[in-house]
């Protein structure tokens, strides 16, 4: 498998590959092509899609920030430390990245919704959580946080622990070795991770629509405006589609250019 | 990658060949088979002896035309009715982008003005049925709700639809009659979505049609509006223009009219049109 210039595949492999493909950009194309050009950018800078759009970017880099910061130690742990259940624990991780966002909803709202599993705790403590912004950036982290912390493993299991080994046995702590050498070595899977969950969470819709609600500047993100538009102005709908699918492959190229990331070999690997 | 034991099998290539093709083509075959299974029903639909009869209806027509669609059923043996339920834009939008419908039901006399517009209907569409809104509060109305009025306190959390939606736009009409400015928490893009978040208990009151109430089953009550009945909306149905059977689907459209089709609506709280 080491070859470096592969043997040429079979015919029907080409023809195929070209139909997984035309499946994916055609659609993307068609937005671009199909959109109504003539007055978007009217539709685009309207006060209910701006509105929308800085509520989306202001949740969705929340909610990155949070993915960050929690998504990090929970790799640290699940690559650096050896813990029984650590493989269901690992695969429990996953399981947001298939659920239908619907159900990501709902089992948010078992948890914290009125009704909920922590909702007498919250009552008592007079807050509400379902209907707010913060709602919003649950969901979100919710379904981003097992991009963030899949990044962050792979590249932590790929890079190796020798260089910790190195510093910890000439007297560095713990705190140190993480700071100096782990952290500097992991920068290209972290910028990764917290772009692939900024831009999981901008798309975010189903778990938000079931979970948060939907309320103009509160808790209707761009999705959720493009879900609604389409009642009245499908034209409105589509050009703030295309908007969204702009920035979803900017923050694809973001995440992805960089070839030679930890994150990115061992992806290759596999 | 090979896995080992194929590689150290005593080489047999043509056999082994052979058996790759024979894997190739079943994959080949598999893939089809997958492909053409996923394409749907309606491949098969159109049996010798049977027709079906796709029928559009706005999804708060759901349970109750199950019970049209079994009426008819067994009135009109060998005919299959199929349903689709949405939120009677979307299915609008549908049957404008080609979806296969030969009856269509909306709830709300706007969207189905648009199908009209854009040609999607092959007769003037008549009145079947009349919806009012209502306030739906938990069963017991803990929260001692008894008017629109009540609705403005800052302590209820209070749900309806946007405005775009129809359930929305009769909202703002009663609202606006009753001269009450309310702060909802969320709109919601169905009335279902606002049932649901008061059945589910994130919302004290939500404003909905009294068949919502009436088909969630115990678990909302109904706070009648008494101006609502002046803002009912009225449910349209019409055959469209590209029914397979334009006979099989005006039956169906005066089943609905018909006495039994009357009833059904009735038990399900919807008002004469």
């Amino acid at each position: 498998m080491s070859a470096r210039t592969a043997p040429p595949l079979p015919l029907g492999v080409g023809a195929l590959g070209v139909i997984a493909a035309a499946s994916i950009v055609l659609p993307l194309a068609a937005i671009v092509l199909q959109v109504p050009w003539e007055g978007a950018t009217g539709l685009l800078f309207s006060p209910a899609s701006l509105q929308a759009l800085r509520l989306s970017l202001l949740t969705a880099a929340c909610a990155a920030a949070v993915c960050l910061g929690l998504g990090l130690p929970l790799a640290l742990l699940l690559a650096r430390t050896r813990f029984p259940g650590r493989e269901v624990l690992r695969a429990m991780v996953l399981v947001p990245l298939v659920l239908p966002p619907v159900v990501s909803g709902i089992a948010l709202l078992m948890t914290v919704g009125r009704r909920g599993l922590l909702g007498p705790l919250l009552e008592q403590a007079d807050a509400r959580i379902v209907f707010t912004t913060a709602a919003v950036v649950i969901a979100q982290v919710f379904v981003s946080l097992p991009f963030t912390v899949l990044t962050l493993e792979s590249a932590l299991v790929s890079a190796g622990t020798v260089p910790e080994q190195v510093a910890a046995s000439l007297g560095a702590r713990p705190s140190t070795v993480l700071a100096r050498i782990t952290l500097p070595r992991l920068a290209p899977a972290i910028v990764t991770g917290t772009v692939l969950a900024f831009a999981r969470s901008l798309g975010e819709f189903g778990a938000t629509l079931t979970f948060a609600g939907s309320m103009p500047g509160v808790t209707r993100t761009l999705p959720l405006e493009i879900y609604l538009a389409r009642e009245s102005d499908p034209d409105s709908a589509a050009v703030l589609s295309l908007l969204l699918v702009l920035v979803a492959i900017l923050v694809v190229l973001l995440a992805y250019a960089r070839r030679g990331a930890p994150g990115r070999t061992q992806e290759e690997a596999r | 990658m090979r896995s080992r034991a194929l590689d150290a099998s005593p080489a047999r290539p043509s056999r082994r060949r052979g058996l790759r093709r024979l894997l190739g083509a079943a994959g080949v075959i598999a893939l089809a088979l997958g492909a053409a299974a996923c394409a749907g029903p309606r491949g098969t639909a159109g049996d010798a002896g049977h027709s079906t009869l796709t029928v559009f209806a706005a999804a708060s027509l759901t349970d109750v035309f199950e019970q049209v669609n079994a009426d008819f059923e067994a009135d009109h043996p060998g005919v299959r009715v199929v349903m689709t339920n949405a939120g009677s834009s979307d299915l609008v939008t549908q049957i404008d982008q080609g979806a296969p419908a030969d009856v269509l039901a909306t709830a709300d006399e706007r969207t189905m003005a648009r199908a009209q517009e854009l040609g999607l209907t092959a007769e003037d569409p008549r009145p079947f049925a009349t919806n009012t809104l209502t306030i739906a509060v938990a069963p017991g109305n803990p929260r001692g709700i008894t008017s629109l009025a009540d609705l403005t306190d800052p302590d209820l959390a209070v749900v309806r639809c946007a405005a775009p939606v129809p359930c929305g736009a009769v909202a703002d009409e009663v609202l606006a009659d009753a001269g009450i400015p309310l702060v909802a928490v969320s709109e919601e893009n169905s009335v279902t979505d606002v049932l649901g978040k008061v059945t589910s208990g994130q919302a004290d009151a939500g404003l909905v049609y009294a068949t919502d109430v009436a088909r969630s089953g115990g678990a909302a009550e109904a706070v009648t509006i008494p101006g609502a009945a002046a803002h009912a909306t009225v449910y349209p149905i019409a055959v469209t223009d590209r029914a397979e059977d334009p006979e099989l689907a005006a039956a169906y459209r005066e089943a609905v009219l018909g006495p039994e089709g009357r009833a059904a609506l009735g038990d399900a709280g919807f008002g004469p049109p």
